[in-house]
C-alpha cells in the first residue's frame, strides 16, 4: 500500500519525456494557432497590426509554457495542486477588491507583464484540485454522499465568485466542467440527474443574481429579431455573416461583414463568424474537426494513463477545452445566449491563451507520464 | 489493486461517453451551420447586402430655359459651398473661427454648424456657407494647411440671368414642401429644388430629367468604403419659350414705375413674344436665400409684384370690349353697320340714366364712328337689342370666360355673365341696365391681358381661333423634340362682319376723330389699329357727375381708372397684336395707347416671327460661373 509516489524516478531523464510527448497533438495546437493568426490578419484588413504580430507572441510564449508544463513531474503537479488552487481562489477573492474593471467586467489583475485573469487560472486549478481529491478517493467510497460536498465546494465557490464579476461563460464552464468530472470521478447517473434538476431548479433564483445585460442576452437569444439594433444586434449581424458565407466563403479577407465592422468583437468572441464568413461552411467544418480532434485524443490519453490523478486531469482539461470551443461556437451561431468566451488557440488576447496552454501542457504531462504509477495517498499530500 | 483497475475500468467507460457526447456536440453544430450557411445562405446573403450597399442618387442637372432665339433665361450656375468635417476639423469651434477670419460667416451659421455636428455623425460634411464668391474660395484654397477638415464643395444653384424681366414667366424653384413629395425619390434629397411658378413648374418633370444613382458600400458607421457601380441618369430636358427676351425686356422698361400688364403674341401661330407683368422682383432672392423682411415687403407690396396679372389679374375690359358687342350684332343681325343711333350724352332706361363718356353726346353714330369715338349711347343701343346671351355667346367665341390653357400656373377664367349666370351665382334675375353695362364692357364681365390679346389676335387674323402658347421646344440631348401643331381652326365669321370692326380699329387710332389718334403711328408701314378702354375702379357718384368730373390724376392712386388698350399691327397683313393694361393709370388713349404703340412698333422693328427662333446649343456649355 506504501508504495511512494513514482516508480522509476530515476533515469527518467528529459530528453526521455520529449520523445513520449504526443507531438501529434501539438501539431494539432499549432495547426489551430496559425489559422488564429491568419483570421486576425484579415481582421486588422490585411495587416499582422493591431492583432496578429501580438498574438504571434503570445503563441510563442504559449507553447513554451506548454512544452515546459509537459514535461514537468506530474507528482509536481499532483503535490501542487491544492496549492494552486488555492492561490487562484485567493486571486479571484481579491480581483473583488483589487481588480480595475474592463469593459464592465472586473476579470483582470495587472501584473506588470501580463493582465492576470484569475478566472482563467482557475479554470486549470479546480480540474487539478478535483483530480487530486478524487484520486484519493477510493472505489468502494464512491458510493457515499458525503465524499462529493468537498469537491462540490470547490466548484460552486469560485463559479459564484465569477458569476459575480460578472462573467456568465466562465462560471458556467467551470460547472459544466466540474460536473463533468463528477462524473468521470463515479458519481451515479441518477445523482448527476437530481444535481442536474437541482440546478435547472435554481434558475429563478440564479436569475436575480444576474446582471441587466446578461438578462438581455439570454432574452435575445429566444427572439433575437425583435431588437435588431440593440442587444439583438450581434447575433443578428453573426448570423446574416455566417449564412452569406455560404459553403465556401466569401474568401480570405473578402468578409464584407466583418470588415465593413457589422460584426462585433470580431478579432475576440466572434472570429469564428469571421471564420465562417470567409471560409465557408467547409471551412469552418474544418477547423471544428481540428478541435474534435484534440478533445478526442484528450480522451484518449487520459484513459491510457495508469495514474488516477492523470486519468481525472487529462478529461478535465479536455472537457475544459472542449467545452471552451461548443460555448463560443455555439453562442456565436445562435444556439446559446451569448456568454462572452473567447475561441480557444483562435481568438485574439494573452491570458485566454497561456491558460489555455497551461491546460493543454497538462494534459501534454498526463501522456509524458502515462505509465507512472502514484499511490492514493502521496507524500506530503494533505488528507482529503 | 482491484479497486485501482474498477476505478479505471469505471474511469474509462465514462470518459468514452464524454468523448462521444463531444463527438455529437460538434456534430450538432456542423448541423446547425450547415442550416445556417448552406439552407438558409441565400436569405443571410440578401440581409448581408443590404447591410453594405447604399444606393446614393445622383440628381441630374437640371434643364435650361431659352427664350425663342437662345438666350439663356434659366441656367445651373456652380455653388462653391464651404463644408467642414467635424472628425478632420478636430477642434470645431476652433475651426469656424479661423474661416471667421477669412469669409464672414453669420452668427447664427455658426450655431447651425455646432448644432448639425453634434447630431450627426462625425464624418459627415456639415455645411458652413454657401454662394461663396471666387474671392472667398481662394481664401480659403491659399489657406488650406492651416484648415483641417475644411473643404469647398460645389453644388448646383438655379441662376436667372435676367431676374425680374422674365420671372412670370421663367418662374422660380424652390424647395420641396411635404404635399409636393411623390415616388420620384429626388425629392427627398435635401437640396433638391422644383419648379414652384413659371414654367419651371409647368415645365417641372421634364426640366427635372431622371436621377442617376450609384452604388457605394458602406461600413456599420455609414461611411463610404468605396463605389460598387453607377448608373448615369438623364439631365433635364432644355426648353425653348416663344418669348423674345429683348422684346420682353423692352415693355417691361417701357412700363417704367407703371403698374399693370402687356401681353404681345403673333396674331397667327399664338406664340407669346411678351408677357409682362409689373412690378415684378427677382427670383434670384428665392435660390440665395430670402429674407424675411424682403418676404414680408414682397407679399404686402401694394401693387402685388408676385402676381402674375397678365394671366392672373382679372379686369373690367372697358370699351376693349365693344368689339364683341359689335360683332355680335352683326353676326345676330340686329343691327346693319350703317344704322345711326343718337347720341345726347346719355340713354335713359326706365328711371335710370346710363351716361356716355362725353358729356354733351356725339350726335348721330354709325358703328364705324362709334368704335372710332367710343360711343357708349351708341353701344347701349346696340347691346339692347341684341341681348346680354348672345353678346356673352360672342364673347365666349373669342376666348373669354375660360382658361386659354397657357402653359403657366395660375390662369383665371375670368367672367362672361349671363342672365342663367347671374340667376345661379346671385339669385336674382338679368336685369335689362346690366345688358347696357356689359355693352361697354363693364359690370360683372372679367377678362384677364391675355384673353384681350387673344381676342384681338383673333380679330386681326380675320377670325382663325388661334390659341395662345408660350412653350417651343423642347431639346433633349440637343436634339428638339418637334411637337404636333394643329392648325387652329376658323371661327366662321363673316369676313365683312370683321372688315368693319377692323375699320372701326383703325380709325381709333388714325382717325383725327379717334380717341387715341395722339397715338398713331405715322410710319404708314408700321401702323396699328387699336381699341382704348378705361374702366372706373369706383363708382362715381351723381353728385360728382353735377359737381363735374373730378380729373383722374387728382385722385389717389388706388382709385384712379385702369387704362387698357388693345391693337394690332400691321394695317396690312396684320403679324403682331398686344394687350396693354395699366393698373390706375388714367384713361386708355393717353396712357395705355402710347406704350403700346411703342410695343408694336418695337416688335415690328425685331419682327421676331420673322427671324428664325435659333436653337439652343447642342452642347451644354460649361455650367461654371
Amino acid at each position: 500500500m506504501a508504495q511512494l509516489e513514482i516508480r522509476s524516478h530515476r533515469g527518467f531523464r528529459l530528453a526521455e519525456r520529449l520523445l513520449r510527448l504526443d507531438w501529434l497533438l501539438v501539431v494539432l495546437v499549432c495547426a489551430l494557432g496559425a489559422v488564429g493568426i491568419g483570421m486576425l490578419i484579415s481582421a486588422a484588413g490585411g495587416t499582422t497590426e493591431p492583432w496578429a504580430a501580438r498574438q504571434i507572441v503570445w503563441f510563442g510564449a504559449g507553447l513554451v509554457v506548454m512544452l515546459a508544463v509537459a514535461v514537468i513531474d506530474i507528482g509536481f503537479w499532483l503535490r501542487a495542486a491544492y496549492t494552486i488552487y488555492g492561490l487562484a481562489f485567493i486571486l479571484l477573492v481579491s480581483v473583488e477588491l483589487l481588480g480595475a474593471a474592463v469593459m464592465g467586467a472586473q476579470r483582470w489583475i495587472d501584473i506588470g507583464v501580463i493582465q492576470l485573469q484569475p478566472s482563467e487560472l482557475m479554470k486549470i486549478a479546480l480540474v487539478l484540485a478535483l483530480a487530486r481529491y478524487f484520486h484519493g478517493i477510493p472505489l468502494d467510497a464512491l458510493g457515499r454522499i458525503r465524499i462529493y460536498i468537498p469537491p462540490l465546494l470547490m466548484i460552486l465557490a469560485p463559479a459564484a465568485l465569477i458569476l459575480r464579476q460578472p462573467d456568465l461563460g466562465t462560471a458556467l464552464l467551470l460547472a459544466l466542467g466540474g460536473g463533468i468530472m463528477l462524473f468521470l470521478a463515479g458519481l451515479k447517473a441518477w445523482k448527476m440527474g437530481v444535481a442536474v434538476a437541482v440546478v435547472l431548479g435554481s434558475g429563478p433564483v440564479v436569475w436575480q443574481f444576474l446582471h441587466d445585460y446578461q438578462k438581455a442576452r439570454i432574452l435575445t437569444f429566444f427572439d433575437p429579431e425583435a431588437d435588431p439594433l440593440g442587444a439583438g444586434y450581434h447575433i443578428l449581424q453573426s448570423k446574416i455573416a455566417l449564412g452569406s458565407g455560404g459553403l465556401f466563403g466569401k474568401g480570405y479577407l473578402q468578409g464584407t461583414q466583418s470588415h465593413l465592422n457589422f460584426l462585433p468583437e470580431k478579432q475576440t468572441d466572434f472570429i469564428f463568424t469571421m471564420m465562417a464568413e470567409e471560409l465557408g461552411f467547409f471551412g469552418v467544418t474544418g477547423v471544428l474537426l481540428l478541435y474534435l480532434a484534440i478533445a478526442t485524443y484528450g480522451v484518449v490519453i487520459s484513459s491510457r494513463s495508469n495514474n488516477h490523478f492523470g486519468r481525472l486531469l487529462g478529461m478535465g482539461m479536455t472537457v475544459t477545452f472542449f467545452f471552451h470551443v461548443f460555448f463560443n461556437v455555439a453562442m456565436v451561431i445562435g444556439l446559446i445566449p451569448i456568454v462572452g468566451l473567447p475561441l480557444p488557440l483562435i481568438s485574439y488576447g494573452g491570458s485566454a491563451m497561456l491558460s489555455l496552454m497551461l491546460g493543454l501542457g497538462l494534459l501534454l504531462c498526463v501522456g509524458v507520464h502515462r505509465d507512472v504509477v502514484i499511490s492514493r495517498r502521496p507524500a506530503g499530500g494533505g488528507s482529503p | 489493486m482491484r479497486g485501482e483497475t474498477g476505478r479505471a475500468n469505471l474511469f474509462t467507460r465514462r470518459a468514452f461517453i464524454v468523448g462521444g457526447a463531444q463527438a455529437l456536440l460538434t456534430a450538432g453544430l456542423a448541423g446547425r451551420l450547415y442550416q445556417l450557411q448552406v439552407v438558409e445562405s441565400e436569405r443571410y446573403t440578401v440581409l448581408a447586402d443590404e447591410n453594405r450597399i447604399n444606393m446614393q442618387l445622383l440628381p441630374p442637372a437640371r434643364g435650361r430655359i431659352f427664350d425663342r432665339f437662345g438666350r439663356i433665361l434659366a441656367e445651373n450656375r456652380l455653388n462653391y459651398r464651404l463644408v467642414v468635417v467635424p472628425e478632420a476639423a478636430l477642434d470645431l469651434d476652433a475651426a469656424l473661427s479661423k474661416i471667421a477670419a477669412l469669409v464672414t460667416i453669420e452668427d447664427h451659421d455658426r450655431e447651425r454648424v455646432l448644432r448639425e455636428a453634434r447630431r450627426k455623425e462625425v464624418f459627415v460634411p456639415i455645411m458652413v456657407r454657401e454662394n461663396l464668391t471666387w474671392e472667398e474660395v481662394s481664401q480659403i484654397e491659399v489657406n488650406a494647411p492651416d484648415l483641417p477638415g475644411v473643404m469647398i464643395d460645389v453644388g448646383r444653384r438655379r441662376l436667372y440671368a435676367f431676374g425680374a424681366d422674365t420671372v412670370h414667366i421663367v418662374g422660380y424653384v424652390g424647395a420641396v414642401t411635404e404635399s409636393e413629395l411623390t415616388d420620384d425619390p429626388l425629392l427627398s434629397l435635401p437640396d433638391f429644388r422644383i419648379g414652384k411658378n413659371g414654367a419651371e413648374k409647368t415645365l417641372e418633370t421634364s426640366l427635372r430629367g431622371e436621377a442617376g444613382a450609384r452604388q457605394v458600400e458602406v461600413n456599420a458607421y455609414g461611411r463610404v468604403i468605396r463605389e460598387l457601380g453607377r448608373r448615369a441618369g438623364r439631365p433635364g430636358d432644355d426648353h425653348m419659350l416663344t418669348v423674345d427676351l429683348g422684346l420682353q425686356q423692352y415693355v417691361a422698361a417701357r412700363f417704367g414705375d407703371e403698374s399693370g400688364s402687356a401681353v404681345v403674341l403673333d396674331i397667327h401661330s399664338g406664340e407669346i413674344l411678351a408677357l409682362a407683368s409689373l412690378p415684378s422682383y427677382d427670383p434670384n432672392m428665392f435660390t440665395a436665400g430670402i429674407s424675411n423682411q424682403q418676404w414680408r415687403e414682397l407679399i404686402s407690396h401694394p401693387r402685388f409684384p408676385l402676381s402674375n396679372k397678365s394671366i392672373t389679374g382679372q379686369y373690367s375690359p372697358g370699351s376693349t370690349f365693344k368689339m364683341i358687342v359689335a360683332l355680335a350684332a352683326l353676326e345676330g343681325g340686329e343691327v346693319s353697320p350703317g344704322h345711326r343711333f343718337y347720341c345726347p350724352g346719355y340713354l335713359e332706361l326706365g328711371n335710370r340714366r346710363f351716361r356716355c363718356w362725353r358729356r354733351h353726346g356725339h350726335g348721330h353714330v354709325a358703328m364705324v364712328k362709334g368704335l372710332t369715338q367710343s360711343c357708349d349711347v351708341y353701344f347701349y343701343e346696340v347691346a339692347k337689342r341684341v341681348g346680354i346671351d348672345r353678346i356673352a355667346a360672342m364673347a365666349e367665341r373669342f376666348g373669354f370666360g375660360r382658361t386659354l390653357d397657357i402653359e403657366l400656373p395660375g390662369e383665371k377664367p375670368g367672367l362672361v355673365p349671363t342672365s342663367d349666370w347671374k340667376l345661379a351665382a346671385i339669385g336674382e334675375p338679368w336685369q335689362g341696365g346690366e345688358t347696357l353695362v356689359v355693352g361697354i364692357g363693364q359690370g360683372y364681365l372679367l377678362t384677364t391681358p391675355l384673353q384681350l390679346a387673344v381676342m384681338v389676335a383673333r380679330i386681326a387674323n380675320g377670325g382663325i381661333a388661334v390659341q395662345p402658347r408660350i412653350l417651343g421646344e423642347t431639346i433633349r440631348d440637343g436634339q428638339p423634340l418637334a411637337p404636333e401643331r394643329p392648325a387652329f381652326p376658323t371661327m366662321g365669321m363673316s369676313p365683312a362682319h370683321l372688315d368693319i370692326v377692323r375699320e372701326g380699329m383703325l380709325n381709333v387710332v388714325n382717325d383725327p376723330e379717334g380717341t387715341a389718334y395722339r397715338a398713331r403711328i405715322e410710319e404708314p408701314t408700321l401702323a396699328m389699329a387699336g381699341k382704348t378702354g378705361s374702366v372706373q375702379v369706383r363708382r362715381i357718384s351723381e353728385s360728382e357727375h353735377r359737381s363735374g368730373v373730378v380729373k383722374n390724376e387728382d385722385r389717389p392712386w388706388k382709385e384712379r381708372d385702369h387704362a387698357l388698350f388693345v391693337a394690332y399691327a400691321p394695317i396690312e397683313r396684320p403679324r403682331y397684336g398686344v394687350a396693354v393694361v395699366v393698373e390706375h393709370g388714367g384713361s386708355g388713349g393717353s396712357v395705355a395707347a402710347p406704350i403700346a404703340r411703342d410695343i408694336l412698333r418695337e416688335v415690328q422693328r425685331r419682327d421676331p416671327s420673322a427671324r428664325a427662333p435659333l436653337l439652343a446649343p447642342a452642347v451644354r456649355p460649361s455650367e461654371s460661373a
